[in-house]
């Protein structure tokens, strides 16, 4: 019973299941997307979909930053701190992801200056210390995370730390939906938005796949009521013949998101013409790189770098998974050779990626959520 | 706050899709762009630039994210938030994240103040 304990309001909870029970139309089969990791890690931690009824499934989509860099990009990365001059820092999320050979902490314990870092700007720090070494950052993350790397970038400039470089790899959540919403065998009924990613780009990015793609879409806080709302207002937008872009994390995301971020972010970054995502393969204008302003502290213009395609493993099936066509425990490595303490495939890495979540809660299905289900 | 004793912080959990509550306690004068905010008991200094257009003062509640803080919120959204991280398990892996801003000869600076 100790999930239940900890909801705000219980009462409230069992009466927005019933509504999802009483909205969601027995001849239809809904399959909703949410875009986000952190979604995605919320729904297994509270067994959400036990309080669903069977004919609305969630699928979970590309948010997890970690699950969708391409394996060459790590190797890329650690190629350059392969010079001992250099010290590697990333986030503590990035340090058990496996490169061709091996992870950046098992290339720490073969002797590379492998820093965790909580902020881009304490990588700055780092080289500000360490004058006569060059401090290499990995950065990492869609909208949420790119601004302050931006930010980050320009104190450098600013304060002319030249022994300072990011090696790029942030993309942007909208491309992907795109790449989802073209894939020939996805069929989807609507999206529960991402709500971190949208503090930043706000909700008007979102009305193309409303207005254009007739998919409705609601940005979603992370507690169990906030995504069980959205599903709400999902099934009466569904139920109405309706496709509008809603905000239900309304206490946190402004419509218009955050301008200075973004003007951060445009001062500092250009699109890619294309860029690789795992399991979902090349996607035009899809991520960031750094423009010839910032040339200086582009890790990709100071360093040469094998720029290596890395297939991933044959017998995993990570692209499968991530795209929602297979569900996790379906892939023939999951569970086996492939575990959150043995990770082969990156979704098993992040806590946020669906295998990894599937692994570490859906067997726990004693979760008290399920009487509450049954019970309402 | 500790909702889950029994669970560790996952491995490799993804600190960059947390937004943590914090209070300005501190705005630097020579600097308007750095504040030191405090998060349960703990305070450590975050970049204020994302906020240019809106900036908060002390006493204001700010989400912080990879230690930028990213918007204003209200006191009772900020407590909501926090629960929300108990309620993920995040709430540790929260504390790890603003304990770990910072580098280690700040750390010394902050333990000989």
């Amino acid at each position: 019973m100790r999930y239940v304990d900890e909801f705000r309001d219980p009462e409230l909870i069992n009466k927005t299941a019933a509504e999802i029970r009483r909205l969601a139309d027995p001849r239809r089969h809904y399959r909703l997307m949410e875009v986000c990791g952190g979604h995605t890690h919320a729904i297994y931690r509270f067994g959400l979909k036990d309080v669903l009824p069977e004919n609305i499934d969630l699928i979970h989509g590309p948010g997890c930053p970690v699950c969708v860099l391409p394996m060459g990009r790590i190797d890329d990365g650690l190629s350059m701190a392969s010079d001992s001059n250099v010290i590697f820092t990333a986030f503590g999320d990035m340090m058990r992801v496996p490169g061709r050979q091996g992870s950046p902490l098992e290339h720490k314990a073969r002797g590379m200056d492998v820093r965790i870092v909580y902020s881009p700007a304490d990588a700055l720090k780092i080289a500000k210390a360490n004058p006569d070494r060059h401090v290499m950052f990995f950065a990492i993350g869609f909208e949420t995370t790119a601004p302050s790397t931006a930010l980050t970038l320009m104190r450098a400039k600013e304060q002319g730390i030249r022994n300072f470089s990011v090696f790029c790899n942030h993309v942007t959540i909208i491309p992907a939906i795109r790449a989802i919403l073209d894939s020939p065998d996805m069929r989807l009924d609507g999206f529960i938005g991402p709500g971190h990613v949208s503090t930043v780009i706000g909700c008007r990015p979102y009305e193309w796949i409303a207005k254009n793609e007739w998919k409705p879409i609601v940005v979603s806080g992370f507690e169990p009521l906030d995504i069980l709302q959205s599903i709400v207002m999902l099934l009466r937008q569904l139920q109405k013949g309706e496709s509008i872009v809603e905000n239900q994390y309304k206490r946190v995301v402004p419509w218009e998101g955050n301008h200075a971020a973004l003007r951060a972010m445009t001062q500092v970054f250009e699109l890619r013409p294309y860029f690789e995502w795992r399991g979902l393969g090349f996607i035009s204008q899809s991520a960031l790189r750094i423009n010839q302003a910032y040339a200086e502290w582009d890790a990709e213009v100071r360093f040469q770098i094998p720029g290596l395609r890395v297939t991933d493993p044959k017998a995993a099936q990570c692209g499968e998974v991530l795209k929602g066509v297979l569900k996790p425990a379906q892939c023939k490595l999951f569970g086996k050779e492939c575990t959150p303490e043995y990770p082969i495939g990156a979704l098993m890495v992040s806590s946020e990626g669906s295998c990894a979540a599937f692994y570490n809660y859906e067997h726990r299905k004693t979760s008290a959520l399920i009487s509450l289900g049954t019970t309402a | 706050m500790n909702a889950d004793e029994d669970d560790e912080v996952l491995p490799g959990g993804c600190h960059m899709c947390l937004a943590i509550p914090g209070k300005i306690v501190e705005i630097f004068p020579d600097n308007v762009n750095a504040a030191l905010i405090e998060v349960a008991g703990v305070r450590r200094r975050v970049d204020l630039g994302l906020l240019e257009d809106d900036r908060p003062v002390i006493g204001d509640w700010v989400l912080i994210h990879v230690g930028f803080a990213m918007s204003k919120i209200c006191e009772q959204d900020a407590l909501d938030q926090m629960h929300t991280l108990a309620m993920l398990g995040e709430a540790d892996a929260a504390m790890q994240e603003i304990r770990g801003y910072g580098t280690e000869e700040e750390d010394k600076n902050y333990q000989s103040n």
